[in-house]
């Protein structure tokens, strides 16, 4: 049969391109560490997505099976650096829990007030290095130079910039410094207006609106099903908190504290604050969003810090003594969530009787987190690639333990 | 629901299918057999008293003593288990469901012990059976896509069972 060129069909033949496997990372500034993902595109739609991870895997799990619980807690430092207080928090807490270590009520305080300092740290960067998936610079150095006031706080009270190895089974190594609650109050109070500025650069920019509002949208649904946490879930409108909804041991920390989980409830935020509105454009569960509850949660921080420093200052008693090094476990499991900035990090511990575990297991956050990207990214353009994975804000070291 | 409770309707409903349960321990645990397991699940998460919407963590425990001086002395058979660690968002509670497993399945090392997935009730099991496959070497039968995640996929063994051996070189690379 006789064909013409112009019958339209012959015409959409010819101007549909080859499928192209593009291969992104292991070592792209946009991939937050050494991920590689493998896009299927055809031109300049992604069709599939594939994330190839374990480049930073360092057999974490293995290595708590030979080390005491206390000798471990280097090892979670390095899971999440970007939140090493938090990975200490949790795994302190599941050993507590399967040697039914009370706290005592001054050690708590000191660990709301490290933790949720190493939320906003964590938080900080995860904006700042979102401002540069979407090509922007400045935000990052705005970020890291507040930033750079919480490493000072935590390197006088621990030590060290990154991984602290601070908060450690039965309290912490040591008590704050004298004076140091002063000096993270005269930060808070600076830091507090600070805020506005990273709203003006970007959660109203007009561009990183464009960029991110109405792209990658994730259903609560599947946020659960996809067993997503953290910002990521309450981004998708999913009211779940493990400071408030998850185990006593955990959720003691926080008794009295007053505070509203940031998520979107009949149409709007929590408004205990001026937060800047949310623009039309936005869906909920895209990238603004998840990006927008990062935002909020830091100011949320904020308060916490505030009410455990003033509790912390009232408390009697010690911070707590750290358990022998080689203290025995009493034989059985346990498991445990904490809510860390990432997202839900659990850990499990089993114990046949004697010092060392008989299986440390790592339940990691971005693990889960990261899962969902082939499911946003299909039908986005190459350029939202990075936009919905640094929405994410994963961390590889999490990720690969 | 309460564990006694909980555990009763499920021993109703599935009968042989539970095989056990420690309602005692720090986190109370009921063991399903592996066959019952899809089923177990699908009614955990759809039941409206339960709603056991979210699976947090699946894990490999590998109970074998490689020391064969204290092996006679250990205080368990030689036996494999993956542990599921499920919870709810909207009735805030959660449970932990067992499978007791062969090490090997048939008693033939290298023959893969067999549990059907739950990729299809939840989907965080898809990645989460990829890392206990990898690393403690449990097939997942009626995973959509079951390879190493974490290990390179031309890896020997699975480095959390307790007898793994570190290999000697890797392409080139020392490993000891």
């Amino acid at each position: 049969m006789a064909t013409h060129l112009d019958d339209p069909r012959i015409v959409e033949f010819d101007v549909r391109t080859d499928e192209m496997l593009v291969n992104m990372g292991p070592q792209h500034p946009s991939t937050h560490g050494v991920l590689r993902v493998v896009l299927r595109t055809d031109g300049e739609v992604v069709s599939e997505v594939e994330p190839h991870i374990g480049y930073l895997h360092r057999c974490a799990e293995k290595i708590g099976e030979n080390l005491t619980p206390r000798q471990w807690i280097p090892y979670t430092d390095r899971m999440d650096y970007l939140a090493g207080m938090n990975m200490n928090l949790g795994w302190s807490l599941v050993v507590e829990k399967l040697l039914n270590y009370q706290l005592p009520e001054k050690a708590r305080h000191l660990r709301v007030i490290i933790a949720e300092m190493g939320r906003i740290a964590s938080h900080l960067v995860g904006m700042g290095a979102y401002g540069l998936d979407l090509g922007t610079f400045s935000p990052f150095l705005y970020a890291f130079r507040e930033r750079e006031k919480i490493l000072d706080l935590f390197e006088e009270a621990c030590g060290a910039r990154l991984t602290y190895s601070y908060l450690t089974p039965g309290g912490a190594t040591a008590d704050l410094p004298r004076g140091w609650l002063q000096k993270c109050e005269a930060f808070l109070a600076q830091f507090e207006p600070v805020i506005a500025e990273y709203h003006a650069l970007l959660t109203t920019n007009a561009i990183f609106v464009q960029r991110t509002a109405g792209i990658g949208v994730l259903s609560a649904e599947k946020a659960i099903d996809y067993g997503c946490s953290g910002p990521v879930l309450r981004g998708s409108g999913v009211d779940h908190d493990l400071r408030r909804d998850g185990e006593a041991r955990y959720t003691e920390m926080y008794d009295g504290y007053a505070f509203e989980i940031i998520v979107e409830k009949n149409g709007s935020y929590p408004k205990d604050h001026d937060y800047p509105a949310v623009p039309r454009e936005a869906v909920l569960g895209d990238c603004w969003h998840r990006f927008y509850v990062r935002m909020l949660e830091v100011v949320q921080s904020i308060d916490l810090v505030r009410t455990a420093i003033d509790r912390y200052s009232q408390a009697t008693g010690d911070w707590g003594t750290p358990i022998k090094l080689t203290q025995k476990l009493p034989k059985g499991e346990a498991y445990l969530e904490t809510e860390a900035p990432r997202g839900q990090m659990g850990f499990y511990l089993v114990s046949d009787g004697g010092s060392i575990p008989w299986r440390a297991r790592a339940r990691s956050s971005s693990f889960c987190n990261l899962s969902v990207t082939s499911e946003l990214c299909r039908g986005c353009l190459i350029a939202d690639v990075p936009a919905i994975i640094g929405s994410l804000d994963i961390v590889m070291g999490e990720i690969d333990r | 629901m309460s564990g006694p409770t909980l555990l009763q309707s499920l021993q109703k409903r599935f009968g042989d299918r539970i095989t056990g349960a420690s309602l005692e321990a720090l986190d109370p645990w009921i063991e399903v057999a592996p066959e019952g397991l899809v089923e177990v699940c699908q009614y955990l998460k759809h039941d409206p008293n339960l709603r056991f919407d979210m699976l947090n963590c699946i894990s490999g425990v590998d109970y074998c003593e490689p020391d064969p001086k204290k092996a006679a002395k250990a205080p368990f058979q030689p036996h494999m288990e993956v542990v599921y660690h499920l919870s709810s968002t909207v009735k805030k509670h959660t449970l932990v469901l067992k499978v007791m497993l062969p090490r090997w399945q048939d008693d033939v090392p290298g023959n893969l012990p067999e549990v059907p997935s739950v990729a299809g009730v939840w989907r965080t099991a898809d990645w989460h059976e990829r890392e206990v496959y990898d690393l403690s070497g449990v097939n997942f039968v009626g995973h959509p896509d079951l390879r190493r995640i974490l290990c390179p996929e031309d890896w020997v063994g699975y480095p959390l069972r307790k007898d793994y051996e570190m290999p000697l070189e890797y392409h080139g690379i020392r490993g000891r």
